[in-house]
């Protein structure tokens, strides 16, 4: 049985990782979960310096999944490359770099400094607001995706996966605009932008007013969204949102996925990554697949 | 020392007050290691609840294997574990946090509403070690959990009616009482802590403080729970402190909330 995966060159023992921001670089989990078990671990966004992040709440729980407004905290690129890629080596898994900035420059000086390093891939986060460009995220503007993209990748020396926003009307066009640039790869859904009010005190339960919605509650969009973008591109999709078990991933890999990334099913259950890799073995055998690989896109 | 996830088996659960309940739990992977001011996730079976609901340690017996939670149910979660009996099980993961720093100096150690409970523990350990325990309890109007704390120590109440001890909060049963120590162990809600750390900086008193924040992973991954630091932290490089794993204690001076 074969659920080694190749994307854009880069095989992963098996098509499983972890959403980022939701595992943070994977040393708080490694005391209970096995991280040679899976794929990829793919970490926190890093920008060029460190971010202090959004005021508390940063998190608030909905039916079935949560909206958080964490606002990207992270300690910087300096202190990322000295104490989280050396931490994540000591593992046989592929690594995973999610990268934010507030300017093409940051993400550039990120992506640059993550060139010597022994990271395997480097997902971009283009949900980030566009500071510049009056806060609209990178990712929900077609020339602008198509920029940054063709940016990053001209000084990029790992593949690049761009990580595309639900919060458009069309995402077949952003897929498109960062093929067009040459992404080597994409990865969806980030959180679709969400509001909670807290009736009881009159005001908002994110300190943000809004935040991204994850969680179960959003798979059924996120499976619409891969299919809808696995026809419209050729480049390979890690598909996520809701991912809490095997079937699940099964679900995203059938819609065209070729690997799945688990987020806050994480914090439902710590081991939830290695359950969903344990799953989609268990699948295959009772269906009698041979290779993961077969299952993508089945349905059409 | 290592945190576990584990389906725990209730072994005893029982209200003792007005949707306050009182819960032991068969857990002996975290009885074992665990220590007072560190708590627990409690995981919902209901599949639309997520998240992890964090709740303390009021009490630990290492050798018997087992946690006794005190908890008051305030929403779906808690409601859910309130109907638990003895023999259900339920998932938890633990222990989390940091826990108290034991000090050998005389004690007061100060509860606020539902943040009596880890103040058992504590007070027990304390004893154990020979400090003077000096418990400060305050209350809205119904007390609970009051009478057990008597064999730790001398206890004194606050509470807004009147009706039991000192009428008003536990910083005035403090000045009332004149009560003095050198190290204070608190937790409770927010305006309490402030208070009681203006108070410590103020007169050059130690003061431990178990803060709360809404938590996801409860691990120290996600940083959803952080509160600001007066240093720049070591692990997040920024002024935020990660209150389920650098916490919930802090220091009065390390953190501003
Ligand atoms: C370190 C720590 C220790 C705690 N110890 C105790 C204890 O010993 N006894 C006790 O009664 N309560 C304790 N709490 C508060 C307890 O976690 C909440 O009352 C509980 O999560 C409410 O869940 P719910 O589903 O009933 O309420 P809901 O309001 O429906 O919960 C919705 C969401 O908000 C979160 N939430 C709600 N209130 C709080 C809160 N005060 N703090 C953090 N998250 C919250 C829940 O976990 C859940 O994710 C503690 C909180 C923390 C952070
Ligand atoms: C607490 C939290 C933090 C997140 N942080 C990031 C981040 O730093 N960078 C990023 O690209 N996505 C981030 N995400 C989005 C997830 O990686 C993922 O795209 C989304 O949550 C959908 O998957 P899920 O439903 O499995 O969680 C975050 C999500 C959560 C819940
Ligand atoms: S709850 Fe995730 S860092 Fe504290």
């Amino acid at each position: 049985m074969n659920t080694a995966v190749t994307i854009a060159g880069v095989t992963w023992k098996n098509p499983v990782t972890v959403a980022s921001g939701t595992f943070g670089s994977g040393a708080e989990y490694s005391e209970l979960v096995d991280l040679n078990q899976l794929g990829a671990v793919t970490t926190k966004g890093v920008a060029n310096i460190p971010w202090q992040g959004n005021p508390t709440p940063r998190i608030a729980e909905t039916y079935g999944g949560m909206i958080n407004a964490v606002g990207l905290q992270n300690p910087g690129i300096d202190l990322f490359t000295q104490r989280d890629i050396p931490f994540l080596k000591q593992y046989d898994t592929r690594i995973i770099v999610n990268v934010c900035g507030k300017s093409v420059t940051d993400y550039v000086e990120v992506v640059e400094r993550l060139g010597d390093e022994p990271v395997d891939m480097l997902e971009i986060n283009v949900s980030c607001p566009n500071v510049k460009e009056g806060g609209i995220a990178f990712g929900q503007d077609p020339k602008a995706l198509f920029e940054i993209t063709k940016e990053v990748k001209a000084v990029a020396k790992q593949p690049i996966i761009m990580k595309l926003s639900p919060n458009v009307t069309d995402i077949t066009e952003m897929a498109k605009a960062a093929e067009a640039a040459g992404a080597d790869a994409l990865s969806l859904i980030n959180t679709l932008t969400g509001m909670k009010i807290d009736i009881h005190k009159r005001t908002f339960a994110v300190a943000n007013k809004t935040g991204g919605l994850s969680g179960p509650a959003i798979k059924p969009v996120a499976v619409r969204m891969v299919y809808q973008v696995a026809h419209a591109v050729q480049i390979p999709i890690i598909g996520m949102g809701g991912i809490a078990t095997g079937e699940d991933a099964i679900e995203f890999i059938m819609a065209g996925a070729t690997a799945v990334s688990v987020g806050t099913a994480n914090f439902h259950d710590p081991m939830a990554s290695v359950k969903v890799a344990q799953g989609i073995e268990e699948y295959m055998k009772r269906y009698g697949v041979e290779d993961i690989n077969e299952l993508r896109g089945c349905v059409e | 020392m290592a945190t576990t996830k584990m389906t725990a088996t209730v072994i005893h659960q029982e209200p003792i007050g007005t949707g306050i309940f009182s819960m032991q739990l068969q857990a002996a992977e975290i009885a074992k290691q665990a220590k007072p001011g560190q708590f627990v996730n409690l995981y919902s079976k209901d599949g639309s609840r997520l998240l992890p609901r964090p709740i303390s340690l009021c009490e630990i017996n290492g050798e018997a294997g087992t946690l006794r939670l005190v908890y008051r149910t305030v929403g779906k979660g808690t409601e859910e574990f309130a109907r638990l009996h003895a023999g259900d099980k339920i998932d938890i993961m633990g222990p989390l946090g940091n826990g108290f720093t034991m000090q050998e100096e005389k004690a007061i150690l100060i509860g606020g509403g539902i943040g009596i409970p880890p103040m058992l523990q504590l007070a027990k350990e304390l004893s154990q070690q020979s400090v003077e325990v000096q418990v400060v309890l305050g209350y809205r109007d119904e007390t609970f959990l009051d009478e057990e704390f008597a064999p730790y120590g001398t206890v004194y109440f606050a509470s807004e009616d009147g009706n039991h001890g000192v009428k008003g909060t536990v910083m005035d049963a403090i000045r009332e009482y004149g009560i003095t120590g050198n190290v204070i162990y608190a937790c409770g809600p927010t305006p309490m802590l402030r208070a009681i750390q203006a108070y410590a900086l103020e007169n050059g008193i130690v003061a431990q403080l178990s803060l709360e924040e809404k938590m996801a992973c409860g691990i120290g991954a996600c940083l959803a729970c952080v509160c600001k630091s007066k240093e720049k932290d070591h692990h997040t490089n920024v002024n935020n402190k990660r209150i389920c794993k650098d916490g919930p204690v802090f220091f009065a001076e390390e953190v501003e909330f």
